[in-house]
């Protein structure tokens, strides 16, 4: 009850002075404000990166080959190096944690289909790496790679929705026949598949995977129609580059099982390949959970500056309160001589720095909330008005999409009434200690 | 004029007249610690106000009345001595003790009005009674009632800043009685006035008195204090004279008063 009623009494005081009162709040206000929307934009910027990993699979390892030196590559004409199919049967052989195995090998090619011609990526692979790779087929677009095309090396492929777009804006192209030039096969389609987001960049030898004018052929068919040597010509001189690799990728039986097999798979590589490194083995788990800690990292460092607003906040509070003894000394002497005790005058000039802290508080949580739809706005906007600078932005500004994390919302009220209070006693305390006497004489 | 310096009046709750004291000072003394200096404001004075007196208090300045106001109103205590409010002692109060007398027994009135600025009529004269943790009903309506007592019924919600320097006095008057205290503590009520609004204000003390509510003032005014009933004057923190003023006198200080009113109203 006299809480309540100190309640009105603070409320009508602070409203004695709106342009005070409210910039006071400001500092509140924008120390919630940047709680909420430092959070939510480190929250939606993990999610992503955090999405991606997930997409790699938690059971997943992937070895990859991966280009040595200039130094380390020895010979006059072709450079030799990557992963070779005796590493994946002794990896299979030797590690028994491992459930299924994909040999991938990439290469750009370009495909023609009569006059047109699109550049992109020839991948080898087995029927597993659709599943691993979230490759989903078309309604009615056919099949994946089976294991009979696998084993009878049939010129066979499947495309996907990027490339048929290009090669087939006006017909269906299963059943087509797509060519290499320079190798002069036809590989009929026997599969169109569905659009895929490219999966991001995850560090380490991890690059971004853009499948959007992918074509798929087994494994088994690329080594016998094109082989392992790759001649590239760059600045006027031909580039042989052998590798019977590029990438195998792993599952192991279960997620315990991932970091020992990684382990192991390292040792079994050791021998043939620690010399040039040209091989590298990466573990989506490990990168998922590095990947927290980096979301942890974020959180921390974006409460951390939101705290410091707080602060900021909470001596705006304190110094305006010290003001406000200073002015109402005559007032506290008014009510000192009415009977109210040290803690009567303590407890107003409390409540009246925890009204103002809340009400900072809750305008924060307000602009807080709104700010979404209105960054979501402007993002929109910068991506209809300039499509080529947006573009041009990190895929990580493009596609963050912020997300509050709503727990933040009552620590920061909690923090920012916290600081209100703190920041507000030792003015009240002030207030109360003044000699009643002398505060009446006062002008 | 009939003066009795040191009127002693014996044993504690012994009077000359109805029996209870609204206050008894027993040698009270005040002194100040200037850096190294002592100033001795108060060098034992002792004397009794009985309920339903009108007491002036006058004295130059240095003579320790303002000390004597501040002990009267339990803003500051004793060096030694007692000053007893009813049944206790002030001199051994801690200062929350000290704060619910001033909201239960004391009713003040300062010079300068002293009313809160954010708080209306009402709101401003219900104070004592916020800070006695009464906040009902029944404290409004009493609010009311002494607010429409002191002239002021349309007036209720109004602020401090709407009102004349007379009519802030008597808001200030009913907050005095809002707590229906031993003694209302009058300082230099008014010294801020015209004669009027003098004359309105002292009127309303002789209503009051009248009425069996005991008064102390505060005054270094001859005509004001003339008055009251009695005038008790210091001197070099001690007790100079306590003398009772006669019927004959304080009717010849209203009519002096009044002449005053009529001179200025004539110049109005």
């Amino acid at each position: 009850m006299l809480w309540l009623r100190t309640w009105k009494l603070g409320t009508k005081s602070l409203a004695l002075h709106p342009l005070r009162t409210g910039l006071t709040m400001l500092g509140i206000m924008i120390g919630v404000w940047a709680v909420i929307v430092l959070t939510a934009i480190s929250q939606g910027a993990s999610d992503q990166v955090q999405k991606q990993i997930e997409s790699l699979g938690s059971t997943t390892i992937i070895v990859r080959s991966q280009k040595p030196t200039e130094d380390k590559l020895t010979g006059m004409g072709a450079s030799k190096y990557g992963l070779l199919r005796s590493d994946l049967e002794q990896i299979l052989a030797n590690v028994p944690t491992i459930q299924n195995a994909i040999p991938i090998r990439e290469i750009r090619r370009q495909f023609t289909y009569r006059d047109r011609v699109v550049d992109g990526r020839l991948v080898g692979c087995t029927p597993l790496y659709a599943d691993v790779n979230q490759l989903v087929i078309r309604n009615g677009g056919g099949r994946f790679i089976t294991d009979v095309d696998e084993i009878k090396a049939d010129t066979v492929c499947v495309v996907s929705a990027g490339v048929a777009e290009r090669l087939f804006p006006y017909e269906e192209p299963l059943g087509k026949r797509v060519t290499i030039p320079e190798h002069t096969d036809k590989y009929k389609i026997v599969g169109v598949l569905e659009h895929r987001n490219p999966s991001a960049a995850i560090g380490g030898s991890l690059d971004s995977q853009d499948f959007s004018s992918d074509i798929y052929i087994p494994i088994r068919t690329l080594r016998k129609r094109i082989g392992d040597t790759i001649v590239t010509r760059r600045s006027g001189q031909f580039q042989a580059e052998i590798m019977e690799l590029n990438q195998i990728t792993l599952q192991a039986t279960n997620q315990e099982q991932v970091k020992s097999s990684a382990a192991l798979i390292e040792d079994i590589l050791a021998p043939t390949h620690e010399a040039l490194s040209d091989t590298a083995v990466v573990v989506p788990l490990e990168l998922l959970e590095q990947a927290r800690n980096m979301k942890l990292m974020f959180l921390g460092i974006g409460i951390l500056i939101a705290c410091i607003s707080l602060v900021v906040g909470g001596i705006g509070i304190m110094n305006i309160m010290l003001a406000s003894v200073t002015e109402r000394t005559r007032e506290i002497g008014i009510r000192r001589a009415l009977g109210a005790k040290q803690g009567d005058i303590t407890r107003q000039f409390l409540v009246e720095t925890i009204v103002l802290s809340f009400a900072g508080a809750m305008l924060g949580i307000v602009v807080g909330l709104l700010s979404l739809p209105a960054y979501r706005t402007m993002i929109w906007f910068v991506r209809n008005t300039m499509e080529e600078k947006f573009n041009a932005l990190p895929a990580a500004i493009r596609e963050a999409e912020p997300s509050i994390v709503y727990w933040t919302i009552p620590l920061a009220v909690a923090i920012a009434v916290g600081v209100g209070l703190i920041s507000g006693l030792y003015p009240a305390i002030r207030a109360a200690k003044m000699n009643p006497i002398e505060a009446l004489r006062h002008e | 004029m009939s003066t009795a310096p040191y009127r002693e009046t014996g044993n504690l709750g012994v009077t000359d007249g109805s029996g209870k004291l609204a206050t008894s000072i027993r040698n009270l003394t005040k002194d100040y610690v200037l850096k190294s200096e002592t100033v001795r404001a108060l060098r034992g004075v002792s004397f009794d106000v009985p309920e339903g007196d009108y007491v002036a208090i006058m004295g130059p300045s240095g003579s320790g009345k303002s000390t004597l106001l501040n002990l009267l109103g339990c803003l500051d205590q004793p060096t030694s001595g007692s000053l007893f409010l009813g049944d206790d002692d002030i001199a051994i109060m801690s200062d929350d003790e000290l704060a619910d007398i001033r909201s239960q027994r004391i009713g003040f009135v300062f010079q300068s009005y002293n009313l809160i600025q954010q708080l209306s009529v009402v709101e401003n004269i219900q104070v004592p009674l916020y800070y006695q943790g009464k906040l009902g009903a029944a404290e409004r309506q009493r609010a009311v009632t002494l607010a429409e007592r002191v002239g002021l019924g349309d007036r209720l919600d109004h602020r401090p800043s709407q009102l004349s320097g007379g009519q802030q006095q008597r808001v200030a008057i009913a907050r005095s009685l809002v707590n229906d205290p031993l003694f209302v503590l009058a300082d230099e009520s008014t010294g801020n006035l015209d004669s009027v609004t003098t004359d309105e204000i002292l009127a309303l003390f002789d209503e009051l008195n009248e009425e069996g509510r005991t008064i102390i003032l505060v005054t270094h005014e001859d005509d004001v204090a003339e008055r009251a009933k009695r005038i008790v004057r210091l001197k070099d923190g001690m007790l100079h004279t306590d003398e009772i003023i006669s019927e004959q006198q304080r009717v010849a200080a209203r009519k002096a008063q009044q002449v005053a009113v009529e001179e200025l109203l004539k110049r109005q």
